[in-house]
């Protein structure tokens, strides 16, 4: 009796006290809404929006709903964490390897360049990209092209757009090609499984993936062409580049810092992994017989991966994370748009900033029950 | 690749020594004479050769140097660590020539065209940096717009804060057990009253100064050194949360965590300026820093619940065990063996929290406060000091390099510290 006592009066009572924070905060903002009135509701979604948005994948104008607006942001967030990761892992992975070679002047380098960029707050690079670095570029029309058709100018980085024909036929040949690779690499595993042969797996992934889109080309009518980007007078003084895609400097500097910043740390969990392997699994798989390749792609890595990539995920949340920063610099990102512009609006402050937070809530834990997935499958199965 | 090139080489070591030591210093001198004096030896070779040439010269030069055992000590040790293969001597020459191209444009621009003195815009003629920005603006960046006269205030209130906080290593032997409980509840509470009454004033004889006009550097320090000692306790309490046996606690503490961890810094901070007043009583008012303060805790508790959490669970189970067959209680068992063990098993884990926090506190700036990063921005937009952003970001950048490199280095020598002594 005193045992189940002892059990269950703190667990009531801690309850009580949630329910109490709760209950007083929910009344709190029933009163200060009514004497405001405002009402809470969620039917200001449907409601025209009316504010420009300076960059955007999809068309937007001032006259769709928050809704869509929401979701245009939101997909802004996702181009900048989905860039930011794909250049920090490149570069994170570079680093990290260089930090262990047995080059005195590489292995200082690198060092230098994580101890470099990861003490430096992330938001004081991101200023230093937008405001000074970004800023001393070349106006349009004294730009040079980069690569002779790229321009890299103050008002942003000129690309050529591509204009496909037939895009879905070039799209199914790429889906066919990697759903075949998946078979062919079951395969592969079974044969492996049960003779002992290895199958070039590798080789036949890249032919298929080359070839079958390639064939989309000659028989399946597609084509390809490109639009450039073209220097336009529109005053006096004023020049702009017309055509192809314009990617704006707050996204250049937010890519830019946020790979910079992750990748030291994204360096630092590769360069543990690595390590974290003993020298000794080297030594029996080379005394097995395996050829440097084989130990690298069937002894080291698997174990390498297994260490690195649960903390490397970390770091890839932490990005999408910060790539909320885009805020002080007016990329329009789900913050800025929704949380700033919107709330300003509207003045729907709990519901919005709630939204908000849900938003990068539900990502957050999306990935870590991915992660958790994975380092259950993963996980060195011991009898 | 290695095969051709050994083809190349002499039978006779030495030979090769001379030959190799000679284009090396030949690539060497050339990428230097061209960047510090702007000679070009090379230049009178066709097109893309003369920028490639010195890259060729060295490359040779490393290969003709290569041998397995030489004698000389210096050339085995760069052999051994800066060119042992032709993709090693590759990068090292890259390396090296970068630095060198990097290094003179950079030296200008940051000492020899750079001026600092007088006071005005115009007392920047050179073509280098324009230290007099920042030596002007110094106080701003420092203490933000606190007025120039009392900040002695703020000097003196972090002088016996940073006192007070070493006055633990001087404790005798008898008062050692009552060290937490200065540090956990007695520190803060001395501290948070001599910031509140000599920086913001307002009793003693001291003007009331608001904190709106607090600002600058001194503005992260107070606000982190806020939340470090404010979120560790609730860190600790939601740690040992997560760990009860009892359900609805577990969950409760979980939940707070995970929320916490899930979202952004930014929105929480937006919550706390636009979206926490409507949660208060109505005529209930609370300052903005006291708002940002309590956000940042709540936001960081989470984080410092995982770290002690780690501690708690590097601890061997022998060591619950030992505790319960003494006897002890719950609260007992954690007060007087687990918590002592597994806090000291932390700190080079709460020491790495602080930097992450050091770290986010200029974000401050996205509501409003004028901390480091919002006096720049003010400073930039300043009609009579335009253009200088460069230099305010690189100023603000090398402080926060050598407060965080120092922490780092800090903690990273408290975990080697407490790794032997396990």
């Amino acid at each position: 009796m005193n045992n189940k006592i002892k059990r269950i009066l703190p667990q009531l009572l801690t309850i009580l006290f949630v329910v109490l924070v709760f209950g007083f905060f929910t009344i709190n903002a029933q009163v200060n809404m009514d004497n405001r009135g405002i009402d809470f509701g969620f039917g200001f979604l449907s409601q025209e929006a009316s504010f420009d948005m300076q960059f955007t994948l999809l068309d937007y104008d001032g006259q769709d709903s928050y809704l869509w607006a929401y979701v245009v942001a939101l997909l802004n967030t996702l181009l900048v964490s989905v860039l930011g990761i794909i250049f920090c892992t490149i570069l994170g992975v570079i680093i990290g390897i260089a930090r262990l070679s047995q080059n005195f002047l590489i292995k200082n380098s690198a060092a230098w360049y994580v101890e470099f960029f990861r003490n430096i707050p992330l938001l004081l690079q991101i200023f230093f990209w937008y405001y000074a670095a970004l800023r001393a570029l070349p106006l349009p029309e004294n730009a040079q092209p980069w690569f002779g058709v790229t321009y890299m100018t103050i008002k942003g980085y000129y690309i050529p757009s591509m204009i496909w024909e037939n895009l879905n036929v070039f799209m199914s040949c790429l889906i066919a090609a990697i759903v075949t690779i998946i078979f062919i690499r079951i395969y592969a595993k079974k044969i492996q499984e049960k003779e002992g042969k290895q199958l070039p797996v590798l080789y036949i992934s890249l032919a298929l993936i080359t070839i079958l889109p390639l064939l989309s080309f000659l028989i399946g009518g597609v084509t390809l062409d490109f639009e450039m980007p073209v220097l336009k007078q529109l005053a006096q003084t004023s020049f702009i580049f017309e055509g192809g895609i314009a990617l704006p400097p707050e996204l250049i500097a937010l890519v830019l810092a946020l790979s910079l910043y992750t990748s030291t740390f994204v360096a630092e969990c590769v360069r543990a992994g690595i390590q974290g392997i003993s020298k000794g699994q080297k030594e029996a798989a080379a005394s097995v017989g395996l050829t440097p390749n084989q130990i690298l792609k069937l002894v080291i890595m698997p174990q390498a991966l297994r260490i690195i990539i649960p903390p490397t995920t970390n770091q890839y949340l932490n990005l999408t994370k910060n790539s909320s920063l885009a805020a002080a610099i007016a990329y329009p990102d789900l913050v800025l748009v929704f949380a700033g512009t919107a709330l300003m609006q509207t003045g729907k402050a709990i519901e919005i900033v709630g939204i908000t937070m849900l938003t990068y809530l539900s990502i957050s834990l999306a990935i870590a029950a991915l992660m958790n997935w994975y380092n259950k499958r993963i996980e060195i199965k011991e009898k | 690749m290695n095969l051709s090139l050994n083809r190349i080489k002499s039978q006779n070591q030495m030979t090769n020594i001379y030959i190799g030591s000679a284009l090396l210093i030949l690539s060497i001198l050339d990428v230097f004479l061209n960047s510090f004096f702007r000679i070009n030896i090379s230049g009178s070779l066709p097109g893309n050769l003369s920028i490639f040439f010195p890259l060729i010269l060295g490359f040779l030069g490393l290969s003709y140097l290569r041998t397995e055992y030489s004698g000389y000590k210096f050339l085995d040790s760069l052999n051994k660590n800066i060119n042992t293969t032709n993709f090693n001597a590759f990068l090292t020459l890259f390396i090296t020539f970068a630095i060198l191209k990097a290094f003179p444009p950079a030296l200008s621009w940051m000492v020899l065209d750079a001026n600092i003195s007088g006071d005005t815009k115009e007392a920047c003629t050179g073509t280098g940096a324009c230290w007099t920005y920042i030596k002007v603006w110094f106080k701003r960046f420092m203490y933000g717009m606190y007025p120039n006269e009392l900040h002695w205030r703020i000097n003196s209130a972090f002088l016996l804060v940073i006192g007070l906080g070493f006055v633990g290593y001087f404790f005798k032997e008898n008062l050692k057990k009552y060290l937490a409980l200065y540090y956990v509840v007695i520190y803060p509470i001395i501290a948070f009253l001599i910031i509140y009454y000599l920086i913001s004033g307002g009793a003693f004889g001291l003007v009331w100064v608001e904190t709106g006009a607090w600002g600058g550097l001194s503005l992260t320090f107070i606000v982190s050194f806020f939340c470090l000692i404010f979120c560790f306790p609730l860190g600790m309490i939601l740690a040992l949360g997560r760990r009860s046996n009892l359900p609805a606690i577990r969950y409760i503490s979980v939940g707070y965590i995970e929320f916490w961890r899930g979202v952004p810094l930014i929105t929480v901070l937006f919550m706390s300026s636009v979206m926490f007043p409507m949660f208060l009583p109505q005529d209930f008012f609370m300052d903005k820093l006291v708002r940002v303060i309590i956000a940042i805790t709540l936001f960081e508790a989470a984080y410092c619940a995982e770290v002690i959490r780690g501690g708690l669970q590097a601890l061997p189970r022998g060591q619950y065990d030992a505790a319960k067959s003494l006897g002890m209680g719950y609260w007992k068992m954690h007060i007087f063996v687990i918590l002592p063990q597994a806090l000291k098993l932390v700190i080079p884990g709460i020491a790495n929290t602080f930097l992450a926090l050091v770290k986010d506190t200029p974000l401050i700036f996205v509501v409003g406060l004028a901390e480091i990063a919002g006096m720049l921005a003010l400073a930039k937009t300043n009609p009579k000091w335009l253009g200088f952003a460069m230099e305010g970001y690189i100023f603000a950048a090398i402080i926060f390099w050598i407060i965080c490199y120092a922490m780092s280095k800090y903690s990273y020598n408290l975990e080697e510290k407490y790794k032997t002594e396990r």
